[in-house]
């Protein structure tokens, strides 16, 4: 290749781009889909049997993301539809690049009927609502559950669990797990130590102090993924202030990161970073390295979701016997009590709004949050549903046991923030990368706050994303 | 048989021609018309909005750190890549002390020449995961290097001050055994006569490369030049597999932002294609700057 050729083909790249443009224009942008109407999609007749009007030969493509879940869970699910519908044919696949594989068919306007958008190759939920690429599954929560007499699908579901998948008061994802997020330790340690987790912040520090005399540091987190520290930080801040500190942080209020109950949980974690109680070198490590160092017994305390059992399986020692708590309350003043835990639904699945099969959809979604479903799911992956009790009679593994036992404590004291559903870019970058700054000890906790705060206005000003109220 | 050579000619050309427009002139064409657009990338709606990203990325404080690093890497990765493999080159193949004329390579070259490839055989993805264990700050092979001497190491991948340059680092190791058979080979068809001639004047070894090698490789060495320099505007999957950008976009590039932009953390599509409309000229400005600016006559020898 020489100077001569690149500047040839520039040039004839440049010829062909005047006439071609125009042509063009009907290229990726310019799929089809948009006035088919109803044409190409399935719909059978409603009845009491059939209340979501499902066609019962029409074929049902699901998505699946084959994460930490794996895929055959899902399957069992369509078992469950085939049984019900045996002349439907379900075409079941499973990726872990959600996004890059769907991409095109959202554009092309031929989505699958169902997909499971999860992982770090899930598509932004703020781009799909604000293109209005998802069906509304308001119809699902009004039809009568498959399995738990006199109750409508929306009666059966925990609290919390609408208000997660619903935008601009349309309920449009539906999250299958539900997830708490705490604090975990391995209860061998602690019983071997004899150490009682601590239920203030001062205790906690104190606690801390006898960990690292001990010769184990007391904290560890995933350093190249520090938003997991965000979720006690957070958390600690809404036990103090109470639950409008999330709800300003959700509707990107200006200053919400900096209001007085954030600077308190922000200035007691940095007591954490200051004292030297963190594993030394977790700002090198991933969530698996971090969350196996704490395995090890390396570290006592690591941050995370209720998932944390399930994905450390492997390396887990017999007997380890991890626990979740809630974060430690900051004082006598705090609005929460110590026993209030961030609990969400997760594991988001959709309908696409240009999906064949709007109402088999929706169905297989009725069977996955019929008792029978969630029980199915709870045994094969260990984790609790958004299906109220449907653990109940389930043999749980330890850590899943601790956290239903979380739950229970926590109970209507429960809290949770939406933040990182509405904008996905300011916890996944901009407050990401300012955990990373403060718990490696770069900044302090004003500056801390401020970066926080400079990414939720960037998100704020930015005319091009969609911006979505909370209702409570 | 003049009338029958257009068909043969057609035939040949008309396929892979056909392939490059419709997989490569066509996607850019395409990406030149998104970036004008605020396509969200989910659906086929897409409104025209000028110049509107561009304006965007030249307020872009994120855009402007990827670059920032990115011209870092343009500085570095090629001249340090260039450098090394002339060097190991040079040793390989006339850098030993017996052998006439000090052209023959140093003793066990064959053995390091494989060694050197080895890079060039593993898949980049292997080498990122290899070498995010490398820098692995509590058991990672540097890390515990350094404490068995005594001394401390830093997080490596977990420091903003110390991220960017591992991953140039890997950048340049996974690189090097390439251009070293590449010199190599370039070496080789040097004739042996210049060789003896210069020996005959006393000339050192050094300066034997410098003066007589390296002019004679130039044309080698120009061809290097413009693939490191594509190679460092882009650095994609090695950032993106290592530090994805982080710790606080200290390692990010061009690449990861225009991927996350678009698959990543948002779907902005339009805005990305205007990044990769931006990469576009910049990666042809570099080619043909680093043409230029490296252009001499060149030297026959047959």
């Amino acid at each position: 290749m020489n100077r001569r050729d690149i500047l040839r083909r520039t040039a004839a790249a440049g010829l062909l781009a005047t006439p071609a443009a125009g042509l063009l224009a009907g290229c990726a942008t310019g799929g089809g889909g948009d006035d088919k109407g109803d044409a190409g999609t399935y719909k059978g007749t409603k009845s009491e049997q059939n209340p979501l009007g499902v066609a019962e030969d029409a074929p049902l493509e699901v998505v699946i993301f084959n994460g930490g879940f794996g895929e055959e869970y899902a399957k069992a699910h369509e078992a469950m539809y085939t049984e019900k519908y045996p002349k439907a044919k379900i075409n079941h696949s499973a990726t872990q690049e959600i996004s890059k594989t769907l991409q095109p068919r959202f554009v092309d306007g031929t989505p699958p009927d169902v997909v499971n958008n999860s992982g770090a190759g899930q598509i932004d939920f703020n781009g799909l609502v604000s293109q209005n690429a998802i069906a509304d599954l308001g119809e699902l929560l009004a039809a009568p559950s498959l399995d738990i007499p006199g109750k409508t699908v929306k009666d059966t579901l925990l609290p919390g669990a609408v208000e997660v998948g619903s935008y601009d008061g349309k309920f449009l994802v539906m999250n299958y797990t539900y997830t708490v997020y705490g604090i975990w330790h391995s209860t061998k340690l602690f019983t071997e130590r004899k150490w009682e987790y601590a239920k203030t912040w001062d205790e906690h520090i104190a606690l801390c102090k006898q960990i690292k005399a001990a010769g184990i540091a007391p904290w560890t987190y995933a350093g190249l993924h520090p938003r997991y520290m965000s979720w006690p930080l957070i958390s600690t801040a809404i036990k103090f202030g109470g639950p409008s500190v999330a709800t300003a942080i959700d509707n990107l209020e200006p200053n919400a990161w900096k209001s007085d109950a954030m600077k308190a949980a922000a200035d007691a974690w940095h007591q954490i970073v200051k004292d030297k109680y963190i594993l030394e070198g977790s700002s090198g490590l991933d969530h698996k390295q971090s969350q196996t160092a704490w395995c090890q017994g390396k570290a006592a305390f690591i941050s995370c979701g209720s998932w944390l059992e399930s994905e450390q399986k492997d390396v887990t020692p017999a007997g380890f016997n991890m626990t979740v708590q809630p974060t430690p309350s900051l004082g006598s003043g705090d609005k929460l009590p110590f026993e209030a835990v961030r609990g969400t639904a997760g594991e988001p699945f959709m309908v696409p709004a240009k999906a064949k099969n709007i109402a088999g959809g929706l169905e297989l979604f009725r069977i996955m949050l019929s008792r029978k479903g969630a029980q199915d799911f709870t045994k094969k992956v260990s984790s609790l549903t958004v299906v109220a009790g449907a653990s109940e009679g389930v043999e749980l593994p330890f850590g899943l046991a601790t956290v239903v036992k979380a739950l229970d404590a926590s109970g209507s004291n429960g809290f949770n923030w939406v933040y990182n559903n509405y904008y996905r870019k300011l916890e996944r970058n901009l407050v990401d990368a300012a955990c990373g700054e403060f718990f490696s000890g770069r900044i302090g906790p004003a500056e801390f706050l401020d970066q926080c705060q400079k990414g939720a206005d960037s998100i704020a000003q930015d005319s091009s994303i969609k911006k979505y109220k909370r209702a409570v | 048989m003049r009338h029958g050579k257009y068909p043969l000619i057609v035939t040949f050309l008309v396929p892979p021609v056909l392939l490059y427009v419709v997989f490569v002139v066509s996607p850019y064409l395409q990406t030149f018309q998104i970036s004008t657009t605020d396509w969200l990338g989910y659906s086929a709606d897409a409104n025209s909005v000028g110049m509107a990203n561009f304006k965007a990325l030249w307020n872009d404080d994120y855009v402007w750190n990827a670059l920032k690093n990115n011209a870092i890497l343009l500085a570095l990765v090629p001249v340090l890549t260039i450098v090394l493999g002339l060097f190991f080159a040079a040793m390989l193949n006339m850098g030993g002390r017996k052998g006439r004329a000090g052209v023959s390579g140093v003793r066990g070259s064959s053995f390091y020449r494989t060694v050197y490839f080895f890079p060039q055989v593993l898949s980049v993805v292997i080498i990122a995961l290899l070498w995010k264990e490398v820098y692995h700050p509590n058991k990672g092979l540097l890390t515990s290097a350094l404490n068995g001497v005594g001394l401390s190491a830093p997080t490596w991948l977990g420091d903003p001050k110390t991220a960017f340059w591992c991953v140039l680092a890997v950048m340049i190791w996974s690189n090097v055994g390439f251009y070293v058979v590449l010199f190599g080979a370039a070496m080789s068809a040097i004739p042996k006569e210049i060789y003896e001639a210069v020996m005959l004047d006393g000339a050192s070894r050094l300066t034997t490369l410098w003066k007589v090698t390296i002019p004679l490789l130039w044309d080698t060495v120009q061809v290097a030049w413009v693939y490191l320099a594509i190679f460092a505007l882009d650095g994609f999957i090695l950032v993106q597999l290592m530090t994805n950008g982080g710790p606080n976009f200290s390692t990010d590039v061009i690449g990861v932002r225009m991927y996350d932009t678009a698959f990543g953390s948002e779907t902005k599509f339009g805005y990305a294609s205007a990044i990769g409309v931006v990469m576009f000229f910049l990666t042809l400005t570099v080619a043909v700057l680093a043409l230029r600016v490296s252009k001499r006559d060149r030297i026959e020898y047959s």
